[in-house]
């Protein structure tokens, strides 16, 4: 009895501290966020709401169903196993007699030709020969007169697929995959199965660059972390000196640099290596030579920081306890420069995956990126679902690789950081 | 060669005429001959910049002499790697390799050396034995304490026995309890295993504790190389007399030298007999030198104790529970130290005239300071 009511005097006093405690926590924790919030709005206008609107768009599909109503509700309950009833054939003819009015046939002309092709002209046909509603009972007699194609199975499943108000279309393109007219998803036909291949060449152009940036990026991380301080700030000053030019200005001065008339051609030339001016530019090889350059310094700023932290205690220790060099090197230092050498490529490689102006610049018709693609569907085709569907995909591959990183690096934390 | 030169036992390492200069102008090490013995315990002990370090790190190969030669078991080593010179090293702060295991750092210098896995791990087993850290094994340095971290790097800079282990101040880091329980144990170790070890320390207490033999360096130079006691009780110069152990310092004139003795007229008035071990000859400047335990202090002034008697003026006392410091004014120091026994600082008031005596052969006539 006594105990109990210890205990309950104890919860008594105990209660009011922690409430304390949370309250002077409490306002530091709004301090701490007054401070962030205008930042936190900022970002929230500038950066969630756009890649939220993006992804929006990925799945939006809302054309068809705003042009072509009666028709999309008839279709609602066809099995799409034959040509859908006499009420849809209707429905389609009222339809296309109000959107003719409204003139917004061509919103959903557009939308439905990226699923079929030759959808613009069945559609723009129809409500150009189509008079006045047909009799009843006659609208399918009638449309399939004007234009064969509504008395094919295949122009009734693109329309009940663009249905809306979402779809999965934009994301399949993306990925090379399209629902046939049984509903299954299948490989894109070869012509127009490009995006997977575009994904791959990204992934490959911004993993050389990053592998060339490793190789070139490491000795001068050593060398900026081992020299004096005088000597060493000076280096630095020469890492840091492009991110005062703009991407624009290094990237045309590799044009300078390496076109069949430019410098590098014109010192191999006179210096009688080479008697035809090499091809250095305008493909595969002057875009990694432009990009590596351009992303060279955010390899060895993490490298530097990484190497920096090393003691050169332990490089002698090594060599006390009998170690060469180079087993020193291996075993002792390039291990520790592990996380410095995931966080440089993990920036370089994203940073890559987005490249636009320079393979735009420098590149051929081969080495176009992702983003090549979503530029020209967001700015000439205006194929804003397409564009999103790309970017979201690429979006989600760099979320992949960054809870990758993190997992590994997490990892490392847990077996070689202080935890007692 | 110079294994002619024979030397009570063989030395294992020796320098010979040992210069270093970083800048060009300024030699860190002027001259250095040194004799390390095969299994003593020898400390190069001084103040920061005296030099000690810099010839370690000569010794280690981890600096190149600028003139001389260093022998490693009568080999010339000056142009050898650190790696092939089969030193073990122990550094100020551990350098345990943080990504490795405390296992896997013992096992380094095996490892690198190419012995074979099951020779490897029962040395390993060994080495955590006897630093009483087998349970800590799969550890990573990050995770274990100060004195830990001390131990393993003891353990990994002598599992491989090398002929040499060189320890680079390395309990500097630590409290002074762990590092006198340290002291100890690197002490035993020696004993125990029979290895030659090379110290450097700027702590007096800690090369008096543990050393064989103990050089000591200033400005460059080695001032003395002696057994702890020798230093203690005859400093060559004033500056061991004074880096080695508490010490007063009265300035004077050598008036007469007698064979081993002088007499010192001090220059804050009075004389004493004073034994000559640094004094030019009569005339020169001198400063004399008396340990602070072997002074007496006499509150009458009937008795007659020799030839050292000088009066002096109490200052203050200090207790210090095993024992008491009095200190005095005398002859124009007004920091002269006299260690009492507890208890007998109580009559000495602050102001009180008494006089102090101590024995000719316990008072050093030593260089100018």
């Amino acid at each position: 009895m006594t105990t109990a009511y210890l205990t309950g005097a104890n919860t008594q006093t105990e209660v009011p501290l922690k409430r304390r405690l949370r309250r002077a926590e409490r306002t530091r924790q709004v301090k701490a966020l007054a401070l962030v919030a205008p930042l936190l709005v900022f970002l929230l206008f500038t950066f969630a709401g756009p890649i939220a609107g993006m992804l929006w768009r990925a799945v939006d599909d809302r054309e068809v169903r705003q042009v072509l109503p009666q028709t999309i509700a008839a279709l609602a309950d066809w099995d799409g196993k034959d040509l859908p009833d006499e009420k849809a054939y209707s429905a389609l003819a009222s339809d296309v007699l109000a959107a003719r009015a409204a003139g917004t046939i061509a919103i959903a002309a557009k939308r439905l030709n990226y699923a079929l092709n030759g959808f613009r002209t069945i559609l723009t046909s129809t409500a150009r020969n189509l008079k006045a509603a047909p009799e009843p009972g006659t609208a399918k007699e009638t449309l399939s007169k004007i234009n064969p194609a509504w008395r094919e199975r295949a122009t009734w499943t693109t329309i009940k697929d663009a249905s809306g108000p979402i779809t999965g279309f934009y994301l399949l393109a993306a990925l090379d995959l399209v629902q046939n007219v049984d509903g299954a998803i299948v490989a894109a036909p070869p012509d127009q199965a490009i995006y997977r291949s575009l994904f791959v060449r990204t992934f490959v152009i911004s993993l050389s660059v990053t592998v060339l940036c490793l190789i070139l990026g490491f000795p001068v991380a050593y060398l900026l972390a081992t020299l004096p301080q005088g000597k060493s700030n000076l280096l630095m000053i020469f890492v840091l000196l492009p991110f005062w030019t703009s991407l624009l200005v290094r990237t045309c001065a590799w044009i300078v640099l390496l076109q069949s008339k430019g410098v590098v051609n014109d010192s191999l030339h006179w210096l009688g290596i080479i008697d035809e001016p090499l091809r250095l530019i305008y493909n595969r090889f002057g875009v990694c030579v432009a990009m590596t350059h351009v992303l060279l310094p955010f390899m060895i700023l993490p490298l530097y920081s990484s190497m920096k932290a090393i003691s050169p205690a332990y490089l002698r220790a090594a060599a006390s306890l009998g170690a060469p060099p180079v087993t020193a090197f291996l075993r002792i230092y390039l291990p520790q420069t592990l996380p410095g050498i995931g966080a440089g490529s993990l920036l370089v490689f994203i940073l890559a995956l987005g490249y636009y102006i320079t393979p735009a610049l420098v590149g051929g018709a081969a080495d176009q990126m992702i983003s090549y693609f979503i530029a020209l569907y967001t700015t000439d085709t205006a194929n804003w679902g397409l564009a999103s569907a790309l970017g979201a995909v690429l979006l989600l591959a760099t979320i992949l690789l960054a809870l990758v990183y993190g997992k590994l690096v997490q990892g490392q934390q847990v077996t070689g950081g202080m935890k007692n | 060669m110079e294994a002619g030169m024979v030397t009570p036992a063989p030395a294992l390492v020796r320098f010979s005429g040992i210069q270093k200069t970083y800048d060009g102008e300024h030699l860190v090490v002027k001259n250095l001959d040194l004799d390390i013995r095969k299994g003593e315990f020898i400390t190069l002990l001084g103040p920061s910049g005296s030099g000690k370090t810099t010839t370690l790190m000569m010794l280690a190969g981890f600096e190149v002499p600028t003139h001389g030669e260093i022998y490693l078991a009568d080999r010339p080593i000056k142009t050898m790697p650190p790696h092939k010179r089969d030193i073990g090293m122990v550094f100020q702060n551990y350098a345990l390799f943080p990504h490795l295991t405390i296992a896997e750092n013992i096992a380094f210098p095996l490892s690198v050396r190419k012995t074979s896995k099951a020779d490897v791990q029962e040395r390993v087993a060994a080495a955590l034995r006897m630093i009483k850290m087998e349970n800590l094994a799969h550890r990573r340095p990050g995770q274990l304490s100060g004195g830990q971290q001390q131990r393993v790097a003891l353990a990994r800079a002598l599992v491989f026995n090398p002929q040499l282990v060189l320890m680079d101040e390395p309990l500097g880091a630590l409290d002074k309890r762990l590092r006198e329980q340290m002291q100890l144990e690197i002490k035993q170790l020696h004993e125990t295993m029979g290895i030659t070890i090379v110290y450097v320390t700027h702590d007096q207490s800690e090369a008096l504790t543990m050393s064989d033999r103990i050089a000591v360096f200033n400005d460059g130079i080695v001032q003395q190389i002696d057994k702890p006691d020798a230093l203690y009780e005859h400093p060559v110069n004033s500056f061991v007399a004074h880096f080695i152990g508490e010490n007063n310092v009265l300035a004077g004139t050598v008036e007469t030298v007698d064979k081993d003795y002088c007499r010192v007229a001090l220059t804050g008035g009075g004389a004493v007999t004073a034994r000559a071990v640094n004094v030019s000859g009569a005339g020169a400047s001198t400063a004399l030198s008396v340990r602070p335990e072997r002074i007496a202090i006499v509150t009458d002034d009937s008795s007659s104790d020799g030839p050292n008697r000088l009066p002096a003026r109490v200052q203050n006392t200090i207790y210090l529970g095993d024992h008491a410091l009095a200190v005095l004014d005398v002859a124009g120091n007004g920091e002269f130290m006299v260690k009492l026994q507890p208890g007998a600082h109580g009559s000495l008031r602050h102001g009180k005239s008494v006089f102090i005596t101590f024995r000719p052969e316990d008072c050093l006539a030593l260089d100018p300071v």
